[in-house]
């Protein structure tokens, strides 16, 4: 996957070519090519949520792999996440019209003393990706802040990120001030970020850890699906 | 008399047992500093890993087990980590704790040369606070601008720091070209600015501690 590969026709490749042609194109964060395919899978039939999962949630799960795998590194990922952008544009307004169906509502923020939002922001569009509505507080949020979003969109998660060591442990005051309300079962809370493991996770309280924003959005849509089989 | 390494020992006086050297295994962002701290310290070595780990701290950990496996036929049990932390989540702590070995107090290298409390102030006050040290601001266009991907793509400088409001530049020596390198960086950012000199902070008390146990 370089960038002096020649220009290739896509309305030329079969939908399987073209289908890997854009995990390749937004690898390489090509955001024109991935405007061109999404509309060309479009213009053959495709609907919006088919596009969207094979051809930009699969991609960025490519992505996500080779970030932690080290082989790619912020850059690439955020031109990657700038192409699938340019996708999501395209295909927002169908998967609205279409009513696709919608997973569920996440409140999502940085938490307080934290300012650092690139990785939430990655997990913010996968979940989008992944069929949730997605409600992002943005940078240094408190616990109030976050349980009164919950309570006003009547969300279904709570996902807390945090990039520093002496930020991260206000995730568990968030999650103590849930159970003192009395409220943390009704919510599946989520934590990410550089520095937090599975054994943190675990140690604040949260349902799950997730290492990035791929396993972010199938953790989300693992964890929904399990609460409501046994409800 | 003081004996060095150097000196010619009259023929009658008895051999003392080679006193065993100690090794600090370092950030390479570090290596100046450790030489400035170590200089005075003949018992003991420093050998730093390769400083570009500064971004990539999920492989801090994995890079130090090698330099202590590689030192301890050597060194045995006389081995300091210069890394705080660094963004390791922990990951140091384990493998430090496991290998019996001691490492720099605190997060990160902004808060061992500011002081913890000096630091937590600065954080509290402004957390959106972009920090340099000496080492970074003479490699900010290395590190940061091309490491980042500013250079080739300009529009990534909003999606880094649009959230930051100022630099910090916390200085371990007072040479003026650092500063105005510093200076340069926030200007680069569009950042406002602050320069305080901090020294070498706790890195310089912690070497000179385990130099004092073990050199």
């Amino acid at each position: 996957m370089t960038d002096d590969s020649p220009d290739i026709d896509l309305a030329s490749l079969s939908d399987e070519e073209l289908t890997e042609q854009m995990h390749s194109d937004l690898y390489d964060g090509i955001a024109d090519a991935i405007t061109e395919g999404t509309n060309i899978f479009l213009d053959r039939g495709w609907n919006a949520e088919k596009v969207l999962n094979d051809a930009l949630v699969e991609g960025m799960r490519i992505v996500g792999i080779d970030f932690r795998d080290g082989i790619l590194f912020v850059p690439e990922v955020l031109l990657a996440a700038n192409a699938m952008k340019a996708g999501m544009a395209i295909l927002r307004p169908l998967l609205a019209e279409t009513g696709a169906v919608r997973q569920g509502t996440v409140v999502i923020g940085t938490v307080k003393g934290d300012i650092h939002d690139i990785g939430k922001n990655l997990v913010g569009m996968m979940l989008e990706g992944a069929g949730f509505d997605v409600v992002d507080l943005g940078i240094n949020t408190d616990a109030d802040k976050f349980i009164n979003a919950l309570l006003e969109h009547n969300a279904d998660i709570l996902g807390m990120s945090a990039l520093l060591t002496t930020t991260m442990p206000y995730m568990k005051v968030v999650i103590e001030e849930l159970k003192k309300r009395g409220l943390r079962d009704d919510y599946i809370v989520l934590v990410g970020g550089a520095p937090l493991n599975e054994e943190f996770g675990a140690a604040v309280g949260a349902d799950a850890y997730c290492r990035d924003a791929a396993v972010a959005a199938e953790t989300a849509r693992a964890l929904v699906a399990k609460r409501r089989a046994a409800a | 008399m003081r004996w060095s390494q150097s000196d010619v020992r009259p023929p009658e006086a008895p051999v003392p047992a080679a006193t065993p050297r100690a090794l600090v295994i370092g950030c390479g962002a570090l290596a100046r500093e450790l030489a400035e701290v170590t200089r005075g310290l003949p018992g003991v070595d420093v050998t730093c890993l390769r400083p570009d780990l500064h971004n990539r701290p999920e492989r801090i950990a994995a890079a130090v087990r090698e330099a202590i496996a590689a030192a301890r036929p050597v060194y045995g049990d006389r081995i300091f980590v210069a890394y705080a932390d660094c963004g390791t989540g922990g990951g140091l702590d384990r493998l430090l704790e496991a290998e019996g070995i001691e490492r720099l107090p605190g997060a990160h290298c902004y808060e061992f040369y500011a002081g913890a409390a000096a630091f937590a102030r600065l954080a509290e006050e402004e957390p959106g606070t972009f920090y340099l040290t000496d080492f970074l601001a003479r490699n900010f266009e290395r590190l940061v601008w091309r490491g980042l991907g500013i250079d080739r793509h300009p529009e990534f400088r909003a999606v880094y720091f649009g959230n930051y409001r100022r630099v910090v530049h916390l200085a371990q020596s007072e040479d003026a070209s650092i500063l105005a390198q510093a200076t340069d960086a926030a200007d680069r950012l569009g950042l406002a600015f602050e320069h305080r000199h901090v020294g070498l902070g706790d890195l310089r008390t912690s070497i000179l501690a385990f130099a004092g146990t073990h050199a």
